[in-house]
């Protein structure tokens, strides 16, 4: 599938959702069900420091496509993590350098994503896009 | 305060009317910030209107107006925290600005290299990072009183780390984190038997309790305005006169001159001294309206309802199961910082925000206290007089359905 295919997939099973309740509990689940990252992967190069919580992002280039794997303490950006990952992973980095995440926005979350909420979100965002800036020009 | 005194307070607060999310805002963030009483805000208000004109070197009718407010202010703020002149009584844009006044002007003054100057390790950011820009600077070298598992000071440890190279003692009167209201009349007393000078850092105490900084007989006392319901952007740092004279100035500018010349600039006396650039005379007036409106109401009847408020949710809290209050001192102000099991305090902090109740999440500025603790930081609660016991009602059952939620 493409970034905006399931982008447009998460939109639409977040919006069946009226209460943000619901939608919290779903992002919870994903969360929950998110695989750990790998103890070798939580390393200090892979930590994205925020003021609140902390993320953790590993990206490795496989046949052409970045596998992005992450982490959280919290589980709230746990689950935002775990969208970011369905939506970027195994992707090309040139659609990742390319693409516009409207789904958070689209979905009530866009909140998360603020400079402000510090929970290092924003700089994971920039993060997959710059891992991904750096595989394409390695590739030339 | 009776439901009627009380009903009477918060309708003095405009924004206690307001909705987050159309659910009516319950304000547990108050050490953070307060929020203002309309008498504050009329204050700014009629400042701009009927007073503005800058202060001090004016001929001119209004500028005499606004100086005389302004120092009308000084003197009320002096006399609040009993200071024995106005004189003593430097404005700052807060507590911030008045430690890293202390930190340079004390550093030029007394401190040489391998000095010391002992802090505690439950201060706040800006009374660590002040202290070790200085020790940088000077070659000093820092010393932490440490806590025991309550979440109170070890005075025994404290008086060790005395010596003939301390310079200075610099702790919180109160922890934004834990909410312990320190002894400090006691560290005071401690130090000056080795005529070590004091600071304390009066930003979480000068909300709650009565500040007599001539008992106390601290050397320094400093704190901010809008965490006792005034203005950001004004505080106060309270000198003793005879330190004062022996400091040098900490910023240069207008204000602070007697006279300019390219060979030789003399200061100008206390307390202008230390007041660079154009000061923030209507700041200074609302920061004193805030103090009186806290003396009518009174502040051993806000502490005494504080507390009744503290106790309350501290009970209704322990209701839930794996909560953890972080912080346990005898004697404590209106903060309780807690957790809940393994959930991470983001998570709580962020769904209680959706349900309209705004607490603090994180290391609350206070990351080495955290880090030793070994948590991820901690939820806090902090109460301020308008907040009631409906609302801790309000928010236990919104904690309840959080935590179901993240469990």
């Amino acid at each position: 599938m493409t970034i905006n295919e399931i982008q447009d997939q998460i939109i639409s099973e977040f919006n069946q959702f009226d209460d943000w309740m619901d939608k919290y509990a779903l992002l919870i689940d994903l969360g929950n069900a998110l695989e750990p990252l790998d103890e070798k992967h939580k390393t200090p190069q892979n930590i994205i420091e925020g003021c609140q919580s902390r993320v953790w992002l590993n990206a490795e280039l496989v046949d052409g496509k970045v596998v992005f794997e992450g982490e959280s303490d919290a589980i709230l950006v746990k689950g935002i993590v775990a969208l970011l990952i369905q939506v970027l992973s195994g992707q090309t980095p040139d659609d990742i350098v390319n693409t516009d995440l409207y789904f958070v926005k689209k979905i009530g979350l866009q909140e998360h994503l603020s400079p402000t909420r510090s929970n290092g979100l924003l700089a994971m965002v920039k993060q997959m896009k710059m891992y991904a800036l750096v595989f394409k020009m390695k590739q030339g | 305060m009776n439901p009627a005194e009380i009903e009477n307070i918060r309708s003095q607060f405009p924004i206690l009317a307001e909705k987050i999310y159309n659910k009516p805002l319950i304000y547990f963030d108050n050490a953070a910030t307060t929020q203002k009483p309309q008498a504050v805000l009329d204050k700014i208000n009629y400042g701009y209107k009927h007073l503005n004109a800058n202060i001090h070197r004016g001929v001119h009718y209004l500028s005499q107006q606004a100086t005389e407010a302004h120092e009308a202010a000084r003197k009320f703020i002096a006399e609040y925290i009993n200071a024995s002149s106005s004189d003593e009584i430097i404005f700052t844009r807060g507590t911030t600005e008045a430690i890293n006044l202390v930190a340079f002007s004390l550093g030029e003054c007394t401190c040489q290299e391998g000095d010391e100057i002992v802090i505690s390790a439950m201060e706040h950011h800006s009374n660590i990072v002040p202290w070790q820009m200085l020790c940088e600077r000077k070659g000093l070298k820092l010393h932490i009183i440490p806590i025991n598992e309550k979440g109170e000071l070890l005075l025994d440890e404290y008086e060790k780390l005395l010596t003939e190279r301390t310079k200075l003692v610099a702790v919180t009167h109160v922890s934004n984190v834990f909410g312990t209201v320190n002894p400090v009349k006691e560290i005071i007393a401690t130090a000056h038997v080795k005529n070590i000078p004091v600071l304390i850092d009066g930003a979480q105490a000068l909300p709650h309790l009565k500040i007599d900084v001539q008992d106390l007989d601290a050397d320094f006392y400093v704190f901010s305005g809008h965490k006792v319901y005034a203005p950001t952007g004004i505080g106060v740092f309270y000198g003793k006169r005879a330190w004062l004279e022996k400091l040098p100035p900490y910023q240069g500018g207008g204000e602070m001159i007697q006279n300019v010349s390219f060979e030789k600039t003399t200061y100008n006396e206390l307390p202008f001294k230390f007041e660079a650039g154009t000061p923030d005379y209507i700041g200074s007036t609302a920061l004193a309206e805030a103090l009186k409106y806290v003396q009518n109401i009174g502040i051993e009847k806000i502490a005494d309802y504080e507390h009744e408020l503290t106790e309350y949710a501290t009970k209704r809290l322990l209701e839930i199961d794996g909560m953890r209050i972080i912080g346990t001192a005898d004697h404590k102000s209106s903060v309780i910082s807690f957790l809940v099991g393994e959930i991470h305090p983001y998570d709580i902090g962020m769904l209680l925000d959706k349900l309209g109740i705004a607490v603090r999440t994180g290391h609350h500025c206070a990351q080495p206290l955290i880090d030793q603790l070994g948590i991820p930081g901690t939820v806090r609660a902090s109460f301020a007089f308008y907040n009631t016991k409906e609302e801790i009602d309000t928010f236990i059952e919104a904690l309840k359905k959080v935590v179901a939620m993240l469990s």
